[in-house]
């Protein structure tokens, strides 16, 4: 059988697992939880230095950019100025090309705001940039962000951080059917098995936070997704069984006694 | 760039990340970070809207009105 690779933006990640690093309780519990989840990757935000505390440990000293890839995000940012903004201050950091775009609409919903995301997408692939994006489960939009340039298409499937889980399945479907670049779902994942059905929709990849940092246990909980991800992976390149209206038994009728 | 000894004297008005500060303006951007006890490979620095090359640290200088921002990577979804 083929290898069976996960290749984003000609990068090729050893899980299909994405995580962010956001709302734990410390630095050493996201290092643990990553780490517990087998990401190659993790999301990262940026924000301004604190310069009044100078001893504040740094997220680059628990998480090694060397050794896990950093994407950074635009999260907060409402229109398309202020994620280019966000993302070329990124890219001075650490040389970074592979981006994380998200251009938020609503402060409730944080539902993305998809005028501004394509407007924002058009630039920064222009300007070399390798952007992932965070977008609404309409695969019209989908269909032209990819036109567009960009390097994966991150439809939600839920609002940010409800846990919600997939709430549109039949989207999410065609959004991948008719897709030449990997599909990860972004935001909503509520528990490991939401990840599993994203999977096996065929999804290429999740991203999950919220769901793995706001668990009881963490660690264990990104464990949890490293195999939920895993397993909906090998159930989708396996094909799963027709469905039947009535039963059919798994015994053989032969030989009965 | 501010050079010479009557620019020494000079104290420069700036805003760094949203605070208002008063420098003297023999700081360079580097100096700047060393200051603050920043390391400049983590960071990128924006002045007046613009995106500083960090090879040009050394050579820009910090003027009167300048609005600085030293941005970092932090935890985030």
């Amino acid at each position: 059988m083929k290898k069976d690779i996960f290749k984003v933006g000609g990068l090729i990640l050893k899980s299909r697992l994405i995580v962010g690093t956001g709302k734990y309780k410390n630095f050493k519990e996201t290092a643990e939880a990553v780490k517990a989840s087998g990401a190659s990757m993790v999301t990262v935000a940026v924000r301004r230095i604190n310069i009044l505390d100078k001893k504040k440990p740094l997220l680059t000293d628990f998480l090694n950019p060397k050794t896990i890839k950093y994407l950074p995000n635009t999260a907060g940012c409402f229109n398309a100025s202020e994620s280019l903004r966000t993302l070329r201050l990124a890219r001075e950091i650490g040389g970074w090309t592979m981006v994380k775009l998200e251009v938020l609409g609503d402060k409730k919903t944080l539902y993305p705001d998809m005028l501004e995301t394509l407007k924002a997408t058009k630039i920064l692939v222009k300007e070399g940039f390798k952007v992932l994006v965070y977008c609404s489960d309409d695969p019209i939009l989908a269909k032209k962000l990819e036109h567009l340039g960009a390097s994966a298409i991150m439809p939600l499937a839920s609002p940010i951080g409800s846990g919600q889980g997939i709430q549109n399945k039949i989207n999410l479907s065609l959004i991948i059917k008719n897709a030449k670049v990997p599909i990860i779902v972004d935001a909503g994942i509520g528990t490991a098995s939401d990840s599993t059905i994203a999977m096996e929709l065929g999804c290429d990849g999740v991203l999950v936070n919220s769901a793995i940092a706001k668990a009881k246990k963490p660690v264990l909980m990104a464990e949890s997704f490293k195999n939920a991800v895993i397993s909906g992976r090998q159930s989708f390149l396996s094909g799963r069984m027709p469905k039947l209206f009535y039963a059919d038994a798994s015994s053989p009728k032969k030989g009965l006694i | 760039m501010n050079v010479g000894i009557l620019n020494i004297l000079i104290m420069a008005k700036i805003q760094l990340n949203g605070r208002k500060l008063e420098l003297s303006s023999k700081h360079s951007i580097t100096s700047l970070l060393k200051k603050y006890k920043i390391d400049e490979k983590k960071i990128a620095v924006e002045l007046n809207s613009k995106i500083v090359n960090r090879n040009k640290y050394k050579l820009i200088y910090i003027k009167d009105k300048d609005k600085i921002e030293i941005v970092h990577f932090i935890g985030g979804g």
